[in-house]
Order: structure tokens, then sequence, then C-alpha cells
């Protein structure tokens, strides 16, 4: 603190070289540096590669290079430790990112693996819409998604994504590229019930493709997916391993059927008869695995449908 | 005045060699600090707005030299910021603590626009957003960080010859 009478020594103001310079020379030499700024921009950008201002400047930066290197040189060990520095720093952040990649990288290549599936049971499905045995549904016969399998052995019916909505009708035939699948038995506006031929109440009338042999086929009420062709009489042949088929409706016939005809069912695998019964003793083994369906094609139909006798 | 001058001409040339080599690999919150401009700007802080210029000349076409970018082109922004920040010290910015600060935020912003309006005038890639958003705010906050060492070494270098300073006694 300054007192009266005492000396004060002044600061010392900084000394500017230009600040006593007059404004004229002031603008002049900015005005220059300017004009020179601009010139060299101007020819640099007009001249070719090869012409003398980057000949210059690569003489420049040739002249530079070594001194480059040096700091390059003298610096690297700072660099490397930076570096090592600022990735450890960032490696636990990393690695959250990249778990976070991977968890949904994963669930990406389920989806897709999903979604291929998908396609290649949807393909096989329009295969068999395309199939001869379906010609005659080939406008109206309606592909839909399984959107429930069957869950126990008294629950032989799965529901499909399709209903009144899309033409689907009670008693529509459901099948598959591996054979028959069941019948539609109950129908919403978009969605369906289809009973399975593995159901109890599910009959259907069928022949040996091979000898002719007219039965019907219905569940053997075990716990596999065993089918019987019933009420075959003893005097016709049915051998092991012959291939039975839907036989159709049969109008006049004593075995009356809202299936069409030709859809593969499965093989015999056993043929028997006792002395007792009255018909052969045939057992079938479908074709169509009932616990995984994924896609189903109903063989819808807009004509009017045959009154059962 | 050449003695400054020399003193000058050297730094700019160890700074840029500093800045192509070292400095501007430093990535630090999306920007990279400018240490050409914060030395240009404390050394045109303390020097005048004419050094300044001729500075910012001199560092524009070692560094355009150095990067092989058009020559004129930083030369042309260096100067004019070397000359305004020459002449903020010389008038409003004089003895104020905050003016080698506030010269650097403020240099750092128009220099980044006016090299965005040149290299769109040179029909050259101008990524406005990149630079201006992204970049921007990150290379301010590293030239802040760097001005008060820089403007202290460069006070030092350019320091006068110690003069015993008149004595002016009150007399009451």
């Amino acid at each position: 603190m300054a007192a009266l009478g005492s000396p004060v020594r002044r600061a010392v103001a900084p000394r500017y070289s230009s600040r006593t310079s007059g404004p004229l020379r002031r603008r002049l030499v900015v005005g220059l540096l300017v004009l020179v700024s601009l010139v060299l921009i101007t020819v640099y950008f007009r001249e070719s590669p090869n012409g003398s201002l980057h000949g210059v400047q690569s003489a420049g930066s040739t002249a530079l290079r070594p001194f480059e290197i040096a700091a390059n040189r003298i610096a690297r060990p700072f660099h490397d430790a930076y570096n090592w520095t600022a990735d450890v720093f960032h490696a636990k952040s990393e690695n959250e990112q990249l778990r976070a990649d991977n968890k949904r990288l994963q669930q990406q290549v389920i989806q897709s693996a999903t979604q291929a599936q998908q396609a290649l049971a949807y393909q096989k499905i329009l295969k068999v819409k395309r199939a001869p045995a379906y010609q005659d549904y080939a406008k109206t016969a309606v592909t839909a998604e399984v959107l429930s399998n069957p869950v126990s052995q008294f629950d032989q019916t799965v529901l499909i994504a399709a209903g009144r909505d899309s033409g689907v009708r009670v008693y529509d035939a459901v099948v598959t590229d591996r054979g028959l699948v069941g019948q539609v038995s109950k129908v919403a506006h978009d969605t369906a019930l289809v009973t399975l031929l593995t159901d109890k109440e599910s009959a259907a009338t069928a022949k040996d493709l091979q000898t002719g042999a007219i039965g019907i086929v219905h569940h053997s009420q075990g716990p596999e997916d065993l089918l019987f062709l019933d009420r075959v009489a003893k005097n016709k042949v049915v051998n092991r391993g012959d291939v039975v088929i839907t036989a159709g409706q049969m109008s006049g016939h004593r075995l009356p059927s809202f299936y069409p005809k030709n859809i593969l069912i499965g093989r015999v695998t056993r043929v028997g008869q006792t002395d007792v019964d009255s018909f052969q003793d045939v057992q079938v083994m479908s074709s169509v695995d009932f616990s995984s369906l994924q896609y189903v094609l109903v063989l819808a139909s807009d004509k009017p449908r045959q009154r059962m006798p | 005045m050449i003695a400054p001058a020399a003193k000058a001409a050297v730094l700019f040339f160890f700074v840029t060699i500093v800045q192509v080599t070292i400095v501007s690999s430093i990535g630090i919150l999306g920007g990279s600090p400018d240490l050409v401009l914060v030395t240009l700007v404390a050394v045109a802080l303390t020097q005048g707005s004419i050094f300044g210029a001729i500075c910012g000349f001199w560092a524009g076409l070692l560094l355009d030299t150095a990067t092989l970018g058009t020559l004129g082109f930083t030369s042309l922004l260096l100067t004019l910021a070397g000359f305004w920040i020459g002449r903020y010290g010389e008038t409003t910015g004089r003895d104020r603590a905050h003016a080698p600060l506030l010269s650097v935020a403020v240099v750092t912003v128009l220099y980044a626009a006016g090299s965005l309006v040149l290299h769109f005038l040179l029909r050259e890639p101008a990524p406005a957003q990149v630079v201006l958003f992204e970049e921007l705010p990150g290379t301010i906050a590293l030239n802040l960080l760097l001005t008060l060492p820089v403007f202290a070494l460069v006070r030092r270098l350019f320091a006068s010859p110690e003069r015993a300073a008149p004595e002016v006694e009150f007399v009451g």
C-alpha cells in the first residue's frame, strides 16, 4: 500500500514494437502479407502439380523432413505412453460396448437362423401347393403358420394363423409336405383349430396304394403317433411297407370322407389278423411329425361342400 | 527488432514441427490442440499487430509446406489472426488478465470458421458439422489448457532486458 511521501515504483508497461508505428505502416504490412497469401493461393491453385510453387513446397517439405523425423523419434516414447494410458482408460468402456455388440449380434444370428428355417418351411409348403395332387386347390389353398402345437396327449389339436377371413372352413383338410395332418374343426376370423389325425375322434377313409385295399385310418389310442387302418376285410391284401393314402370323397361308398384323395398318410408297419376279429389288424406309421408342425397348407375350397350321408 | 524476429522465426519453426508431428495426433474430446495458433496469440499479444501478422504469415507458410497443403492458405488465416490479436493487445486487451484466454477462445472459433469458408471457396471438402460441432469444442478446451503455459513461455522468451524504472515520488 503506497503511502504519501514514500517512493512508489510503477510497473513497466510492455513495449510493443508496432504500437508506435503509424496506422499506415501497419495497414501496409498486413495488406502486403494478405496480398502475398492470396497470390500464393491463386498461383498454387492454378498451376500444375509440376509448377514452380509446388516445387518450392516440395523442397521445403524435404528440408523439414529430418526435423519431423527427429521430433517423431523424441516423442515416440511419450506418444506410446499416452496411447497406452488412453487404451487402459478406454478398455473398460470398450469391453462393455463389445459385450453389448456381442449380445446384439447373437440375437441377430438367432433371428436370422429362425427366419431361414421359416423360409425353408414356407418354401416346402409352397412346393406342396403346386403339387399335382392339390391342383384343385392351387388357387384357394391357404398357407398358415402353426401358432400352437399339441401340449399333451389329450390335446391333439393345433391353432393355425388363418381363419374365416382367409377362406378357411370347417372340415377343410390340412396337410404338410410330409402328408395329411388333420382337418379344421373350428374357425375364427383369423385363426382356426385343426384336429390332428392322431386325435381319437379323427378318422379318414384310406387305401393301400399298392393293393387298393380300403379302410379307415384312426389313432391307435396309444402314446405313440401310431395309426390303424381299420375295417380292412380279411380277403384284402395289405403288405408291410405299403403306402397308405386318403381314398377321397367316394359318393355312395360305405366309408365317406371329407378328405380329398391321394394325400399321403403313412406306411404300413405291421399286418396281422385274429380269428375272432372280422377285419385285419393293420398298423400305420404316419409320415408327419405331429409334435413339431411349423407351417401347414389348408386345402380350402370355394365350392359348396358335399353333404355327408 | 531483429533479435525478437529471429527468436520468433526459430520458435515457430519448432512449434510447427511439434504441431505437425506430435500435437496433431493427440485427439481428446473430439478435437486436437493447435499449438501454432496458441503460440501465435501469445506472440501477437506481447509483441503487437505487425509482429503478430508477420509471425502468422511465417507460421502459415511453414505449416502449409510441412503438410503439403495449399500454399498461402494457412498463411492468410494466421496473418489475419496475428494482426487482430496484436491490435487487441495494443488497445483494449492491454494489461487484462483474461486477454490470453479470451483471445485464444475467439481466435480458435474464427480460425475454424475462416478455414471452413476458404475450403468452401476453393471447392474443397468443408464438413461444417464435423468441424464446428464435433471438433471445435474439444479444440477450444485443449487450446485454453495450453494458453497459460505457452503465454508464460513466450513472455519469458521475448522479455526485454530489465531497465531501471523511474521512481515517482509523491510530495504532499
